[in-house]
């Protein structure tokens, strides 16, 4: 579904991403994890194009996509539900819904519109009864919400998300994750990159471990979890396990 | 004052608010999809004008008036994409320069084109000497017409924004163009539609008054900076406040005239700005809140 090869990316004249190669299966879970500014946003943006490569290969379905501009990535197949969510705040929860699938109205003339909103409404029932307000007036965890609604709305194989569970509760980063895999059960492609690394591995398939721009581990998620390597960097799990032997 | 008096004023200057309206919805346009006050905004009123009158000359009226908005229209977006777009690392101060640039040249242009002689196209209904009585005010028919265009165009503004899919789309690119790019949103035709629908808006302005206002190459600049107070006084970015701050200037200004010489209609006009900038710069509609995320 996604192939990139030796990736290089940053912005100006510093380099974030120093040669990424992953590729994500149609139908898998894949997660980036990793410390904050190890170049895991710069990636996914470069894949939607907000971010222009200097060198490498970006394959989505099979063609070569590097470096086209934003709406052609997202026709191509490839939404990003962005860090930070990153709404409209001044448009209603409908209107930013709406404008997620900019791409597919724009031509058929909003052929399908309700039965789509429907769709987002059904995964997320609390956006009904928001769709009239203004998104900036939501709770944080309503405004992810509309963020993957938006997202889902261009109805496109693969969905990345950044830091979906940022800023959130711990009761609604779990509700988001248990979206998260059931449209991967629907046959959603999902490429995810968090910092919560231990909820994030639980629902994914497949892991890849950055750091400062390159990719230093790759595994099923159940290895990673259990990787000692991987549970001192990043799961803080039984700290003493490793400290005091 | 007698009542009909009053009156009198009260249309006199609805129709001057009502130019100055259309120049500050342009504004308002191209600023929320950029952050650019455009100031060649004037130039496009007498474009409007101008062209207007050089097809009237051929045909009947509503083509030529036609025909000018659709010229001006692309004007305004071939100015978008030779200079804007290739300006885009510059900063909008930068860019705001380049307006006053493109209006000069544009005033330039008109002179070379047009000469410095004073048209005004032909009344839509009517003559000069024909009148409406209204309450015992006796006012020319261009202007209702000018009213009623004004009113149409909110509403016709206020629908394409609230409900059409590029409406919407529009709102998006300025409030969050990033997030518009991912929903694959192409900004740059966006703002470019933005040059295009406020030179039509400015061009379309240009026609209905020119019966009563007339039209000359040099009538941009003076134009521009009435639309800028108007578009500060309603609060930048809000262009049904712009109709209501456009109208409340006229009928200060109209009412200006009974009190202080005619001379000192432009002074009012310019304090009326310095009060507003140094008092209240989010506009008397505008929120604080909204105008202490904008950039300047």
């Amino acid at each position: 579904m996604l192939r990139i090869r030796n990736l290089v990316a940053g912005y100006d004249k510093l380099k974030v991403l120093k040669g990424i190669t992953l590729h994500v299966k149609e139908g898998e879970i894949v997660t980036i994890i990793g410390a904050n500014g190890a170049g895991k946003t710069t990636l996914l943006n470069t894949v939607a194009s907000l971010v222009k490569p200097t060198s490498g290969e970006i394959k989505l379905n099979g063609r070569d996509v590097t470096g086209l501009s934003p709406d052609r990535i997202v026709r191509g197949g490839c939404a990003l539900v962005p860090e930070g969510r990153q709404l409209f705040p001044a448009m209603t929860v409908r209107e930013n819904l709406t404008l997620g699938g900019y791409t597919l109205f724009k031509r058929k003339r909003r052929n399908g519109l309700q039965l789509r909103l429907n769709n987002i409404y059904e995964l997320f029932p609390i956006l009904k009864e928001r769709g009239s307000q203004l998104a900036g007036t939501l709770s944080g965890g309503e405004q992810q919400m509309v963020a993957i609604g938006r997202a889902l709305m261009a109805e496109t194989d693969l969905l990345m998300m950044d830091e979906p569970s940022m800023g959130l509760a711990p009761i609604i980063v779990k509700n988001i994750f248990q979206v998260v895999q059931s449209l991967r059960d629907q046959g959603k492609t999902i490429l995810i990159v968090e910092q919560n690394a231990k909820a994030v591995l639980e629902i994914a398939d497949r892991g890849y471990v950055m750091e400062t721009g390159s990719l230093v581990m790759e595994g099923r998620a159940g290895e990673l979890l259990n990787n000692n390597d991987v549970k001192r960097a990043y799961l803080g799990r039984d700290y003493k396990e490793f400290t005091d032997r | 004052m007698s009542a009909e008096q009053i009156l009198q004023y009260i249309f006199a200057g609805i129709t001057v608010g009502s130019i100055y309206a259309f120049v500050a919805i342009g504004y308002n346009i191209i600023y929320n999809a950029t952050g650019i006050i455009n100031f060649a905004q004037g130039e496009f009123v007498m474009l409007g004008g101008m062209i207007a009158y050089t097809f009237s000359q051929y045909m009947p009226l509503l083509p030529a008036i036609i025909l000018a908005v659709i010229i001006t229209s692309a004007i305004g977006g071939l100015i978008e994409s030779v200079f804007i777009r290739r300006m885009k690392k510059n900063s909008v101060l930068g860019m705001i320069v380049v307006t006053i640039g493109i209006s000069i040249l544009l005033r330039e242009a008109s002179l070379y084109v047009w000469d410095e002689q004073i048209r005004a196209l032909r009344f839509f209904t009517g003559s000069e000497i024909s009148s409406v009585n209204i309450f015992g005010a006796r006012i020319s028919p261009q202007v209702l017409w000018v009213l009623g265009v004004t009113i149409v165009l909110v509403i016709v503004m206020f629908l394409f924004f609230k409900f059409t899919l590029t409406g919407q789309a529009m709102r998006a690119c300025s409030e969050n163009s990033r997030a518009a790019k991912l929903c694959g949103i192409r900004t740059d035709s966006m703002v470019n539609l933005s040059f295009m629908l406020s030179a039509g808006i400015g061009a379309l302005g240009g026609c209905v008054v020119s019966p009563l206002t007339q039209t000359h190459y040099a009538m941009g600049t003076d134009l521009a900076i009435k639309g800028f107070i108007v578009a500060i006084l309603g609060g930048l970015g809000n262009a049904t406040a712009a109709v209501a701050a456009g109208i409340l200037l006229g009928l200060i200004e109209s009412f200006s005239i009974s009190i202080l010489p005619m001379a000192y209609k432009d002074v009012v006009s310019i304090v009326i700005l310095l009060v507003i900038l140094l008092v209240k710069p989010s506009g008397i509609f505008g929120s604080v809140q909204a105008s202490s995320m904008k950039d300047y």
